[in-house]
């Protein structure tokens, strides 16, 4: 179809100003003029669709805008930082159902294709359908909705036959095209199906990568669909998208040493892989012990895990670090590449207590400065220290890079209760004569750190 | 669009978007991968031309079910970025 040129205009612009957005992004010190760039380009793509002629439905149209837009806005609003990444996946979510039902459009109306525009038509749809109810199940099993990894017996084979039977279904939409409703109603009910099957499985653990992946897959979904639709713009905002999100994918799953496809089919269990049983017991601290053995101590690195968000307790942990820097102690925050929920959630979230950056590391910049720290203080982490993962060849962590922290002179662990972390595997760590527990909800426990501090002077 | 003009397409955007990431600091995963989410929430765009050309009540239900999915994927995506840059920002200065 021709359009005005105003019209291509917009789609052209709204693609650059993605771009540079995008490029933006890359760096702290422009990141935030990117996204904002980037939002400019949304709203000058939709406002020139607007102007195609002839186009139907515009009341319609605007109903879906407010309704789709005002909804996501609020909710966008009110998401606490710690609930960020089940968000990423429920938008994402919704991108894939949309690329999806643009294809369904396109087969309910029947319009003439050629083979090569009906078959991405197909494989978009599909990838779309699969992120759509993939990242439903994230989403429920992030929120707690969904306590619990289910797994079907013979999962391995349901997964790969339910693909089988989506990809020949949508085989035969091409073959067909146009085909007859029930084929593309049985096409969709099973590419559904088959998000639901696949992500049931993934233990919380891994769900950083699914919804990295997830997120690459409706990329690669809205860009066929702008083929198919014959819109540049969404096909290199979708295709664009699509690359950066299969490397990020990559190199979070390379971050916790898992093998994309051990994610996909072999989920981390803990009770049922079972591991070597641990000797010894756990050994527990008083707060005022902590804080001395802390004020004394010439170097501490804090490992912060996602536990320590949940309790809200960053602004704690930070006050801390204030008083011990005062009292002439260095302090340092080692993040692990999957602490929190997503690669970098950490470092947001302590970005939003006032942690300034010098102050946070990587697994890669501290693990040698653990050996010479006085005291690793290690506040609702749990797999990402646990020792085992170098040792215990049984355990379903093992060859997950660790931080150190077994290292240090002294190790004392803020922790609720005796519980496993969320791999459901025994600490090691916690077993070992220079740790010290200090149980407690992190954010009473550090206030209280921070009272027996003052009381040093 | 003529098929091997969008086929060199595909390959420079993909080359694009393997680029921006793989130079991208391990602090700015998470907004990046907020922001490549909002980014292909221009879906939406595409949606608004499939409701613009449906026809029948089937067609219209699912085009408006697509415009809805697809502005929500751009709003929020666009929301919880901004949020979460804003922050880093605030530090830059500080």
């Amino acid at each position: 179809m021709a359009l005005p040129l105003y019209v291509q205009a917009a789609w052209f612009g709204g693609a650059l100003l993605f771009i540079v957005g995008l490029k933006g992004m890359s760096s702290p010190a422009t990141a935030r003029r990117g996204i904002v760039f980037a939002g400019y380009g949304m709203i000058l793509a939709i406002a020139g669709t607007f102007f195609i002629p002839g186009l139907r439905n515009l009341g319609l149209m605007v109903a879906a805008l407010a309704l789709g837009g005002a909804s996501a806005w609020i909710s966008g609003r009110r998401v606490k930082m710690t609930d960020m990444p089940q968000m990423v996946a429920i938008y994402n979510g919704m991108g894939g159902g949309a690329a999806a039902a643009i294809a369904a459009v396109e087969f309910a109306r029947g319009s003439t294709h050629d083979g090569v525009t009906t078959g991405l038509a197909v494989i978009g749809a599909l990838i779309g359908a699969v992120s759509f109810t993939g990242s439903c199940v994230a989403w429920a099993k992030l929120q707690g909705v969904l306590k619990r990894a289910v797994r079907l017996p013979g999962q391995n084979a349901l997964n790969l036959i339910l693909a089988a039977v989506a990809v020949g279904l949508g085989a035969l939409l091409v073959a067909l095209a146009p085909a007859r409703s029930e084929a593309i109603l049985a096409f969709f009910a099973v590419a559904l199906i088959l998000g639901l099957v696949v992500t049931l499985p993934i233990g919380g653990a891994d769900m950083p990568v699914v919804i990295s992946l997830f997120n690459a897959f409706t990329g690669l979904a809205v860009g066929f669909e702008g083929y198919v639709l014959g819109n540049p713009a969404l096909v290199i905002a979708g295709i664009v998208v699509g690359a950066a999100g299969t490397l990020l994918t990559q190199l979070m799953a390379k971050a916790m040493n898992r093998p994309l496809s051990n994610i996909l089919f072999t989920p981390i269990t803990g009770a049922a892989s079972g591991g070597e049983a641990i000797a010894g017991t756990m050994k527990e601290v008083g707060a005022i012990d902590a804080a001395a053995l802390m004020r004394y101590a010439s170097t501490v690195i804090v490992v912060p895990g996602y536990g320590m968000a949940v309790a809200h307790a960053q602004h704690k942990v930070w006050e801390m670090a204030v008083l011990l820097e005062e009292a002439g102690v260095t302090v340092k925050f080692a993040i692990h590449p999957v602490a929190g929920r997503m690669p970098g959630h950490m470092n947001v979230l302590l970005a939003e207590a006032g942690v300034p950056y010098d102050k946070i590391f990587d697994l890669d910049e501290i693990n040698g400065e653990f050996a010479q720290a006085d005291v690793a203080l290690v506040i609702g982490a749990n797999d990402v220290v646990n020792p085992v993962a170098r040792t215990d060849k049984s355990s379903p962590i093992y060859g997950m890079p660790i931080l150190n922290a077994d290292q240090a002179q002294n190790v004392i662990v803020v922790k609720r209760g005796k519980g496993t972390g969320y791999s459901g595997v025994e600490n090691a760590l916690f077993y070992t004569d220079n740790c010290r527990m200090l149980y407690g909800d992190a954010q009473p426990a550090i206030a209280e750190v921070i009272q027996q501090l003052k009381a040093l002077g | 669009m003529e098929g091997m003009a969008v086929l060199y397409l595909f390959m420079l955007a993909a080359f694009t978007g393997y680029e921006i990431i793989a130079k991208v600091p391990v602090i700015l995963h998470t907004p990046l991968m907020s922001g490549s989410n909002f980014i292909h929430g221009v879906v939406v765009v595409g949606a608004m031309v499939a409701l613009g050309y449906a026809e029948t009540p089937l067609e219209q239900a699912i085009g408006f079910f697509a415009v809805a999915l697809g502005a929500a994927n751009a709003a929020g995506g666009y929301v919880v970025t901004e949020r979460m840059l804003a922050m880093f920002k605030k530090k830059e200065g500080a």
